[in-house]
């Protein structure tokens, strides 16, 4: 699923990564432990959160994960746009509720960590 | 890297959150320019990461040392601080002295040991009450 097609799916409004919405996910994963997106995430996933702080992008960058929805209507600080803007990680935003935005984008096709296998080889992009 | 070592060493501030990550954001960025594969990137990545917020959340100042061979990425963290005073249980999924601010960051959940333990080929720590904790993490190449 590209991250055009979540930004429709959710009606995100875009903060940052505009130029990189043709970006694919392979998989979505809902949490606000950080501790456990690294547990539990794959390389290339899409990180649906209601936590909004630097960590997350930290997070994401760390762990491969290809973009960041903030979801319930938070709202970035200055200082998370600023990093993901550096780091190159698109991060959007959405009023949907959590379970509500990955209850659509799973009816949409995008699966779980848990049902994807890992990547493979290559280095990283 | 020529079949040599690569050694570089970092420094962490103990309770500064707005840099929490940066090590290993550097980390990551060298073991790319050397030219590991993208997996093996991620999980040494993961045990940096998890290493670093440990420090930032609980230690007054830390160390890691970074060393790539053709054989192993190794990473040596030693930090200044309270110790862990019960190994076994700070292993344990879930066993966490986190505050409340630290779990507000999304982090101190309990799972930063065991995340590490999950993401290194080899991995050992050592502790001393009142004084500091070391850790080994060695990922094959």
């Amino acid at each position: 699923m590209t991250l055009n097609e979540v930004k429709h799916i959710l009606q995100c409004e875009v903060i940052a990564g505009e130029d990189r919405l043709n970006t694919e996910v392979r998989m979505g994963c809902g949490s606000d432990l950080m501790s456990d997106v690294l547990a539990f995430t794959k390389a290339d996933a899409l990180l649906l959160t209601g936590l909004a702080n630097r960590q997350v992008i930290r997070t994401a960058e760390v762990a491969d994960i290809r973009a960041v929805v903030l979801v319930r209507g938070k709202r970035p600080d200055a200082e998370m746009v600023a990093l993901a803007r550096e780091q190159g990680i698109p991060l959007m935003v959405t009023n949907v509720l959590l379970y509500e935005a990955c209850g659509r984008l799973y009816r949409a096709g995008l699966p779980g960590c848990s049902e994807v296998p890992a990547a493979e080889g290559g280095t990283a992009g | 890297m020529n079949g040599g070592t690569f050694r570089r060493e970092f420094e962490v501030t103990g309770g500064d959150f707005y840099n929490a990550g940066r090590v290993s954001t550097e980390i990551k960025e060298i073991l790319r320019q050397i030219g590991i594969a993208a997996p093996k990137i991620r999980r040494i990545a993961i045990a940096a990461y998890e290493a670093e917020m440990n420090i930032v959340m609980y230690a007054r100042s830390g160390m890691v040392i970074l060393q790539v061979t053709p054989e192993i990425v190794r990473l040596d963290v030693s930090d200044v601080g309270p110790g862990i005073e019960n190994i076994e249980l700070a292993m344990q999924e879930g066993y966490s002295t986190a505050s409340e601010e630290m779990r507000a960051l999304g982090f101190g959940a309990g799972m930063g040991l065991p995340n590490i333990k999950k993401n290194a080929d080899r991995f050992e720590i050592r502790s001393e009450v009142g004084k500091g904790t070391t850790l080994e993490i060695e990922v094959n190449l």
